[in-house]
């Protein structure tokens, strides 16, 4: 059997990096410590759940993805059809706004270290004002400054996904609506996002992977002991680690992936529930 | 055609549609019909323009045949005027368009632009200008701090260029090149492999569909979607087991076999029409002749994109060597560049464009298959 020849390498370091040791963690979940094996049921589990830093990334982590994902989707939308007018340079456009994706992150901190810090130039520039000076990355505003960062990489991205959508709208459909009367919101609402919406699913998912990325942002800009509202479940994992705690690092683990299943689950059967609607 | 009822649905009375962004379109709304493109047909190879064409002049032809279907009595006038109103009102959304536009292109170039430029400053320049924030961001704010600006600027031309950082970064400091070298030690042997098993899986993926094998792509599926908070433990206990914690195989290995690739590479073959492989077939062909000579070359644009893809992704990293690589000599320059500490910021615009450097330059070689692989990873 040739192709299952094709799939053994994958599946192989799939199943020893991944499915294994996950299996292995589920395991040691529930045993008291590494060096001892006595069963302790759930108890690591309601450890970690009442854990006031968990609790705290968790917040913060869930907070940030429910306000990014949404603005992201929408907002790279909005460029899509604002690139799918008769705009000139439209393929400039295209190209700078997808530019930032292609920027790593650590090479840019600096910039926004530049503009964010407490002396920085958005201080200096709203001083202009006569407002007063706001400590960016250790107040609550650090969230609005992370969404715009988050914003700001990932806009692009979507935007491109959204234009090829925009591209499979059939023009004849567009064409008749707008021959029976129909405005372009109209024409918008009722003809294009039917056909949007799975990839508005797609960005959706892609998203809220790349929300749980902004770590990268926050741990450049801040290190490993943020402002509170900045401290992510990744922190949280990075301080278990330096620990060593296994105990916690597993059920931890164990619990993000539950709640990333029942996350993506529940997307992918809302999507599958609308996907028959339209077909309707 | 479910979607095409869904589509001319809305029966309101017909408007005039002033929001039209394309000039000189026909106001249908003033033919007074809705039933224009009912039992419409087309003949033989005729294409998506023509017909639209076509079914334009329909509309002029009801609005000068059938003058008992219009609504309003002085058509003629409202229309020249409604049109000329349509003209500027596209003319004002185009410019405000092209406004928003470009403040967005301002926002999104901005980061990249000033680092460029304050990578030509001299490290003095920096440290006068910028001196006082990352004096206080490491801590280190003491006396030294007199001499340099209290409000910092973040300036656009440098008072002198000068080439001083590049020379820092390139040659007299060897720190940021082993880094940068550690970085591309780590990210090319992933990019390759990567592709390589991952198309090798994703053409047994496509090719055979049975309900066990779309079992198991949909936990690649869901695999690929787990944040790294998630899949860093699993590849910590058996980066250890194994001992190559702290090595850099621990983030390379779990790399290679990461299922991104598998899914993406795998919904472009689903495309390859299967009588490409069955004629194969027939001349006798076995699979990894099919696989070589057939599918990969027709995949070519998709392997481009999905290399580029998977670079940037890994060049960016942070997350991965901070837990499976925590020694500092070995780390990449992604993780490094956060540690400046006051006395390197002389130097940190330079080496801050030195590493965007090689996906800026794959960006700017292979934009359409990025944008290429971007679009395709969407189609479901």
């Amino acid at each position: 059997m040739t192709h299952t020849a094709f799939l053994t390498p994958s599946l192989a370091g799939v199943m020893l990096f991944f499915f294994l040791p996950l299996i292995m963690i589920a395991y040691n979940s529930t045993m008291k410590s590494a060096l001892n094996n006595e069963f302790v049921g759930l108890k690591n589990y309601t450890d970690v759940l009442n854990n006031k830093a968990f609790l705290l990334a968790g917040r913060n982590t869930l907070l940030f993805s429910a306000l990014a994902v949404p603005l992201a989707v929408i907002l790279a939308l909005l460029l899509a059809l604002l690139l799918n007018t008769n705009l000139p340079g439209r393929s400039w456009f295209r190209s700078i706004f997808l530019n930032p994706m292609m920027v790593p992150v650590a090479s840019i901190v600096l910039i926004w270290q530049v503009v964010f810090s407490f002396n920085g130039t958005l201080n200096s520039f709203l001083g202009g004002f006569g407002l007063d000076k706001i400590d960016w990355m250790k107040s609550d505003w650090s969230r609005l400054v992370i969404l715009l960062l988050f914003l700001w990489k990932n806009l692009g991205y979507n935007m491109v996904l959204f234009l090829s959508a925009l591209n499979n709208v059939p023009a004849e459909l567009l064409d008749s609506a707008k021959i029976d009367g129909a405005n372009s919101v109209k024409r918008f609402t009722h003809v294009s996002l039917v056909y949007l919406s799975p990839t508005i699913f797609f960005v959706g998912i892609m998203s809220l992977i790349n929300s749980f990325k902004i770590f990268r942002e926050v741990y450049l800009l801040t290190g490993n002991y943020p402002y509170d509202a900045l401290y992510l479940l990744q922190h949280f994992m990075n301080n278990a680690f330096r620990d060593l705690d296994y105990q916690k690092l597993s059920s931890a683990a164990i619990i993000m992936c539950v709640v990333m299943i029942i996350i993506v689950g529940t997307l992918f059967l809302a999507e599958s529930r609308i996907g028959k609607d339209v077909e309707e | 055609m479910k979607k095409q009822s869904a589509a001319s649905s809305p029966q309101e009375t017909p408007t005039t549609d002033r929001t039209t962004l394309h000039p000189g379109a026909i106001d249908s709304g003033t033919a007074g019909s809705t039933g224009v493109t009912g039992g419409e047909s087309f003949p033989e190879g005729v294409t998506e323009q023509e017909k639209a064409a076509i079914r334009r002049s329909k509309a002029i032809r009801l609005v000068q045949f059938h003058p008992e279907d219009r609504v309003d009595k002085p058509v003629e006038h409202k229309r020249a005027h409604s049109l000329s109103r349509t003209r500027i009102t596209y003319r004002i959304s185009m410019t405000i368009f092209v406004i928003i536009a470009c403040i967005v292109a301002v926002f999104a170039l901005m980061p990249i632009v000033l680092t460029v430029l304050n990578s030509f400053m001299s490290s003095t320049e920096i440290n006068v200008n910028y001196g006082v924030i990352f004096n206080s961001l490491s801590g280190s704010a003491g006396g030294a701090t007199t001499y340099l600006a209290t409000e910092p600027h973040l300036k656009l031309i440098p008072d002198m260029a000068s080439l001083e950082q590049y020379e820092t970064v390139l040659f007299k400091s060897p720190t940021y090149l082993l880094k940068f070298w550690n970085s591309v030690t780590l990210v090319v042997p992933i990019v390759v492999f990567q592709m390589a098993v991952g198309s090798l899986a994703a053409y047994s993926f496509a090719r055979y569909r049975k309900r066990g094998r779309e079992i198991l792509f949909f936990a690649y599926i869901i695999l690929m979607l787990m944040p790294f908070q998630v899949t860093l433990v699993p590849n910590y206990v058996i980066a250890d087991k194994l001992g190559i914690l702290n090595t850099p195989q621990a983030i390379i290995l779990p790399g290679i076999f990461s299922t991104f690739s598998v899914f993406l590479l795998s919904k472009y073959m689903r495309q390859i029409p299967s009588s490409y492989i069955e004629a194969a077939k027939l001349d006798g062909a076995g699979e990894w002749h099919i696989f070589t000579r057939i599918c990969m070359p027709m995949c070519k644009s998709a392997l481009y994109a999905m290399g580029i893809l998977l670079f940037i992704d890994y060049w960016n990293m942070v997350e991965q060597p901070l837990i499976l690589l925590t020694d500092p000599e070995k780390q990449p320059l992604s993780v490094f560049l956060s540690q400046i500490n006051s006395g390197e910021v002389g130097i940190a615009f330079a080496a801050s464009f030195i590493f965007m450097i090689p996906p800026l330059l794959i960006f700017l070689n292979g934009e359409q298959y990025l944008i290429e692989g971007i679009s395709r990873s969407g189609i479901k």
